[in-house]
């Protein structure tokens, strides 16, 4: 009899890293990716991966590197796997090097670190500034070896639609939808892992990529899979506003030294370079004098809008603050990060070596996810899920490069646990669920293609953007949250209107993304009733009306369940593990 | 009426649907790229002479010149339509799919030959395994620097779209693979296929079909130097294919 076989869904670093190890264990992988995966959203992280490597003479530990994520995250993650990935991060740094991923070296040619937000130790390796770009090359490379041996077949423009889950409630396979043929198929496996990354979309415009909308994780949600801690989003304190995406500006910049001001008098009309040092207003630097500038991303966001909203200090009176790297010379800014400056140069127009680039926070990630247990399991037997698309390593808030590290390990224990639990799998009962999931999907796709409403997807899209990042993301009000969910409410009811002005059968990208977007307002309200209901603030979950965090009432994760649309998500709590590191205030404008 | 751009795209709603040109009317906005204007037009598919039309279908992620998806013919020329900013282009903007690759839709184009080659001339490292088995090789900042710039390259096929040798008659590999070859060969590591990734590039197709005529190197979004690599490959592939005819 043939091994199992075993679905990842997802090509970033996560499923990759997954089918790697599926197909060194001698496992069957069928890989679907929307995009070919070369292309995944891992390609975007730029600044780098951390490890406790210990290579600059500091004394760093893997405890340090474990301290600072868990206090980073404000105590909300399971301390248990956070230690895991923390301890087996020097490893992976080791495995990427051996794979030939062009690390950025010392003169030695020994791996280089730098600095990042939330630590005080040089602890991030990186590739230039595109390290997201080279590990995703690095693994992309060894599953293709794996496909030339055929272990590994890829499904690459198939995006999955459901699990097909059978009588007893395991799940027996997936159905996807030929992004080209429109074919609507079932493919089966011994166990599923999903890598299906981050959900940037259900705010209109993010740092995320096009294919980062949730949808596969909010399917899995409505089939009875818990979501965990979805209210916890990460707004990263500098991207480039921009009319298609918001553009990431990496926290590498600050990491190599960059400085983030504005000036002191609002509206200051001299050219910036004469504005004495004297006349800025270096507010981080000021605010945490012992983290500075690379204080955690929330912290450095709330900054920023303190400043802008508060303070109205935003240059020229508009939403924006200085970034400024023009005091670290020429040669430096191109060898480290050459990457990010000339995504500044393309789409801004500016030399950010002589210009200090102009930058606003921007929705960059979701911490929640699919609940998993620390097999990287949900509670549907059989369905895994690794990477940003799951909740497990970041609590409240992620530090800088600790994603790609997190998306490599998740991947890793997936893999194998993955085909682990196939192996012990029965052979399912009758055609496993297959026949009915085809007919409920086949259900679906005609009732869109058929409907002869009045709403055109992309708008209504356009609308959920602009609720979800006004009312859930920096500064959340109980007030405001509640109108997002009626919004939301409203928004699904139009849906049932939605009329496709493409009704075709071939590469119809309208149908595509209404399905999607289907998905997206069902997973918009986990984010906002998540929201609701932790009274408190931890980590990026910031309320000014309960601004202290609560951890009496809310050290818990929450857990959403789907109760069908009308009712909404279902909440509830769950305690975290804190068996190693004891919760204490997290305070980055003092020693901690 | 506020400021407007217009464009022009040609449309194929499948591989043997006939083409046709559409002119769109938008609003313009600051900072708008080609990709917005598509997202406009997605929002609001209407021509400019009032004609219900359908979404574009075209390829895209990042949105930030790294995926390598959005390679298109703009203006007549190979570029990523993320990167192409409406302000920097004369106008009516002229849109059409790249034209050396198999139609899809629009302007959607099939691609995948491009990572055919790269498993035919094995482009990775052959790790023993996964398991942890100490730190890499040592590599000197200038190795690194020499590296690093090679494996910049998004696969997004512009050196291959323009390549007067890359065409039906000669099957000619492209630049992209031949860099990446010369990434590989330059691994400590991954040298340890040298001689297959060269005999791979020797015979049809390979990499004496390049006829020097340098658009690859000027398209390139990532600045990749490919003639520098194609040049270095061609001369490790003679002496390669010297090596073999001695030994016979």
């Amino acid at each position: 009899m043939a091994g199992p076989r075993i679905i990842v869904v997802g090509g970033g670093l996560a499923g990759l890293a997954a089918v790697i190890k599926i197909a060194e264990a001698g496992g069957n992988v069928d890989l679907f990716s929307i995009v070919p995966v070369k292309r995944s959203h891992s390609v975007c992280a730029q600044g780098g991966i951390n490890a406790a490597k210990n290579l600059k003479g500091e004394g760093d530990t893997t405890d340090k590197h474990f301290d600072d994520t868990i206090y980073g995250g404000d105590f909300l993650a399971n301390q248990t796997p956070v230690k895991a990935m923390c301890e087996a991060a020097p490893g992976i740094i080791d495995l990427l090097d051996r794979m030939g991923v062009p690390f950025n070296r010392t003169p030695e040619g020994l791996l280089d670190f730098r600095r990042f937000g939330g630590t005080l130790y040089h602890r991030t390796a990186f590739a230039g500034a595109t390290t997201g770009q080279q590990l995703l090359y690095a693994l992309d490379e060894q599953v293709r070896r794996y496909e030339a041996d055929g272990k590994v077949k890829k499904y690459e423009g198939w995006e999955f639609l459901s699990a097909v889950i059978d009588s007893k409630g395991t799940a027996r396979g997936i159905t996807a939808l030929n992004l080209r043929s429109m074919e609507l198929r079932a493919f089966p496996a011994e166990a599923i892992i999903l890598a299906t990354g981050g959900i940037g979309a259900i705010f209109g415009k993010s740092t995320n990529s096009v294919v980062c909308t949730g949808s596969a994780q909010s399917a899995v949600f409505q089939q009875g899979a818990y979501y965990a801690n979805g209210e916890f989003i990460q707004v990263h304190p500098t991207a480039i506003p921009g009319e298609d995406k918001l553009r990431l500006m990496s926290e590498s910049a600050r990491g190599e030294g960059g400085r983030v001001w504005v000036p002191r008098t609002p509206g200051d009309k001299r050219p910036i370079k004469q504005i004495p040092e004297s006349e800025r207003f270096y507010f981080l630097e000021e605010w945490y004098p012992k983290y500075g500038n690379l204080v955690p991303r929330d912290i450095a966001t709330r900054a920023i809008h303190k400043v802008v909203y508060e303070n109205h200090l935003g240059i020229d009176g508009q939403p924006m603050v200085y970034l400024d790297l023009t005091h670290i010379d020429r040669e430096t800014l191109n060898r480290k990060l050459e990457g990010i400056l000339e995504i500044y140069e393309k789409f801004v127009g500016d030399d950010p070596r002589e210009i200090p680039m102009k930058i606003f926070p921007g929705m960059h990630y979701t911490m929640g996810g699919l609940w998993v247990d620390f097999n990287q399991m949900t509670n549907i037997p059989g369905i895994f899920a690794a990477g940003e698309c799951e909740y497990q390593y970041h609590g409240a808030n992620r530090l800088g490069a600790n994603s790609l590290v997190s998306c490599i390990f998740g991947g890793f224990r997936s893999g194998p646990n993955a085909l682990a639990y196939a192996k012990s799998q029965t052979a399912a009962e009758g055609d496993g669920g297959v026949a009915a999931e085809i007919a409920r999907q086949t259900e679906i796709n005609n009732k869109l293609l058929k409907n002869e409403g009045t709403e055109n997807p992309f708008k209504l899209w356009r609308e959920l953007g602009e609720t979800m990042s006004k009312h859930a993301t920096v500064v959340r009000y109980n007030k405001g949250l509640k109108e997002a969910d009626q919004k939301i409410v409203e928004l699904q009811d139009r849906f049932k209107k939605v009329n496709l002005s493409d009704k075709s059968q071939w590469a119809n990208t309208s149908f595509a993304f209404a399905r999607q977007l289907d998905n997206m307002l069902e997973l918009s309200r986990v984010v906002v009733h998540g929201a609701i209901l932790r009274d408190e603030s931890r980590g990026a979950h910031y309320k000014p009306d309960f601004p202290d965090r609560n951890d009496e009432k809310f050290l818990k994760t929450t857990k959403a369940g789907f109760a069908g649309q009308i009712a909404g998500p279902k909440l509830e709590f769950e305690e975290v593990d804190i068996q190693f590191i004891k919760p204490r205030p997290r305070r980055y404008d003092a020693t901690k | 009426m506020a400021k407007t751009v217009q464009f022009e795209i040609k449309r194929q709603a499948s591989p043997d649907a006939p083409a046709v040109w559409e002119k769109f009317e938008l609003e313009w906005r600051p900072g708008m790229n080609v990709i917005s204007a598509m997202m406009e037009i997605a929002a609001n598919p209407v021509t400019a002479d009032g004609r219900a039309t359908t979404p574009i279908t075209y390829d895209s992620n990042c949105l930030e010149e790294i995926c390598g998806s959005c390679a298109m013919r703009i203006n007549g020329k190979a570029r990523m339509a993320c990167s192409s900013l409406v302000d920097n282009l004369e106008q009516p903007i002229k849109v059409e799919p790249l034209s050396k690759f198999p139609l899809v839709r629009d302007l959607q184009v099939d691609r995948s030959v491009l990572f055919e080659n790269l498993m035919r001339v094995k482009a990775w490292v052959p790790v023993d395994g996964t398991y942890d088995l100490g730190s890499g090789p040592r590599v000197f900042p200038q190795q690194q620097e020499a590296n690093y710039p090679l494996s910049n390259c998004i696969s997004c096929t512009c050196c291959m779209e323009v390549c007067p040798q890359f065409n039906e008659d000669t099957n000619f590999v492209g630049a992209a693979t031949i860099a990446q070859v010369k990434l590989f060969n330059n691994h400590p590591t991954g040298k340890v296929f040298k001689e297959e990734r060269l005999r791979a590039l020797a015979g049809d197709g390979g990499v004496q079909e390049c006829g020097f005529a340098q658009n690859c190197v000027e398209v390139c979004p990532k600045q990749i130097p490919l003639t520098n690599a194609i040049s270095d490959v061609s001369r490790d592939v003679t002496i390669q294919v010297v090596k073999d005819f001695l030994r016979g």
